[in-house]
């Protein structure tokens, strides 16, 4: 016998099912009254440094089929590069900013939405700065585990070439499943970037065990 | 620096997650997961800035009565029908130790196995004071309560005659978005665990057992609930003994 490695394990996933909107978002599931506002449906609080950019997209099962009842999360460092975390040490973060965003997918269409900001560059565990990027959470029924995947953005070819962790990926020509598309400009001038994420098929996103 | 500080390690990054202990993410029984599992394999890479750090919620984010089911969708004066439970217990880390402010969000059906939802197709009344969620903040020492009713087993459509379990669906967020997770605890004695293709979607019984709640007597209120104690156990972070960064990373 050993001594023991005093070691939790943690606890094991399970699937959230396909009303996952109950708890985590009462009020665009049509349960209201009980929490003021769904936690996650703003990032922004006041003005905000840097530039405002909308997210849109969908999650599509291996028929093509877009998810109904999935949710996305979001978290993010601010235009600046810091996050709005306790512990972040670098330095304080854009106070009209949360960084954190959760959104239904919409029951009829499974259209996501985000009103953000571009985020700034942040290092990694290397001290090489990453390109901007969204990392992003996926739930739904069906889904084991939640899917960690990352946002890249288009506008940034530069920094993506240089990006340490997309530079990882052993099949270079996936890359692009992570990379969202301008789709120009809103009617009140803020860009808006598309990125829909693909569960199985040819175009299967990239997911991180991170 | 302090003795202080050299007695404790520094905190390195999230251990990596056993995703043997996890359920896969296809798992045939659960026919969901045939066209929503991903095929390739996930990439691994240590954790980073993004990863080890998340959301800040205070307790400023929380109603009166948040964590209370029984009342919080409640009319004045009413309650939700159906067994009074209380729910608690710690959130901890693979050290063992309490996770303090963590954001922990519940969701379930009411006593006769229905949820307050327009896609909910079983044919059970719906409960006019019950809403079905509540949200708590876990204290210093990682502790957090619910009252809620014992939700009631329900039918779904798998396979021609699937039920799932009594259960209650928890989201937690610790410090770090490295530790999101969402599960499911069950009830002490329930013969539908065993049954259930989602659970069966656990690769081992050791890991349905961590997720059953034990029937908590000593902390039942007498003439009032019963009590069930329900653990969570969120990934840690390595401890930095000594700096080993790997060539070329
Ligand atoms: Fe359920």
């Amino acid at each position: 016998m050993v001594q023991s490695l005093n070691a939790w394990r943690e606890s094991p996933s399970q699937t959230a099912g396909p009303y996952v909107h109950i708890g985590c978002t009462p009020n665009a599931a049509g349960i209201e009254g009980i929490y003021a506002e769904d936690l996650g449906s703003s990032l922004i609080s006041g003005p905000v440094a840097g530039k405002q950019i909308e997210v849109v997209g969908a999650v599509y099962d291996g028929t093509g089929t877009p998810l109904k009842d999935a949710m996305v999360e979001i978290w993010q460092a601010d235009a600046a590069g810091l996050f709005n975390a306790a512990n972040e040490s670098r330095g304080k973060a854009d106070e009209n900013f949360t960084g954190f965003g959760r959104a239904a997918c919409d029951q009829e269409t499974g259209e996501f939405s985000f009103q953000t900001v571009k985020p700034g560059q942040v290092p990694w565990v290397d001290g090489r700065l990453q390109a901007p990027h969204i990392t992003m959470w996926i739930v739904a029924r069906g889904i084991n585990i939640g899917l960690h995947t990352r946002m890249y953005f288009d506008d940034e070819a530069s920094a993506n070439a240089d990006d340490p962790v997309l530079q990882r990926i052993e099949h270079q020509n996936r890359v692009p499943t992570l990379i969202a598309s301008s789709e120009g400009a809103s009617s009140e001038g803020q860009a808006t970037y598309r990125f829909n994420i693909h569960l199985q098929g040819p175009n299967e996103t990239v997911f991180f065990d991170m | 620096m302090s003795n202080n500080e050299r007695s404790e390690p520094a905190a390195g990054g999230f251990i990596a997650r056993d995703r043997a202990w996890h359920p896969p993410a296809f798992h045939a029984p659960y026919k969901s997961t045939l066209k929503r599992s991903p095929q390739a394999a996930l990439i691994s890479l240590p954790t980073s800035l993004g990863e080890e750090t998340g959301p800040v919620f205070g307790h400023s984010l929380l109603g009166e009565h948040d964590n209370d089911l029984l009342i919080n969708f409640a009319k004045a004066g009413e309650t939700a029908i159906g067994p009074r439970i209380i729910i608690h217990g710690r959130i901890l880390d693979e050290r063992g130790r309490g996770v303090p402010g963590a954001l922990i969000e519940i969701w379930q059906a009411n006593a006769g196995g229905r949820y307050r939802h327009k896609k909910e197709g079983y044919v059970a009344a719906l409960d006019p004071n019950f809403g079905g969620c509540g949200r708590t903040i876990s204290g210093e020492d990682g502790s957090y309560v619910f009252r809620t009713v014992q939700p009631g087993p329900y039918p779904w459509p798998n396979g021609m005659n699937d039920w799932r379990p009594a259960h209650v669906h928890f989201s937690v967020f610790g410090h770090a978005f490295a530790q999101r997770l969402i599960t499911q605890m069950y009830f002490e004695g329930d013969p539908l665990i065993p049954l259930c293709p989602i659970v069966g979607s656990l690769p081992t019984t050791d890991a349905v057992e961590t997720l059953v709640a034990a029937l908590d007597k000593k902390q039942t209120l007498p003439m009032d609930a019963l009590a069930y104690k329900f653990d969570i156990v969120l990934r840690g972070r390595r401890q930095t003994l000594f700096e080993n960064r790997r060539e070329g990373l």
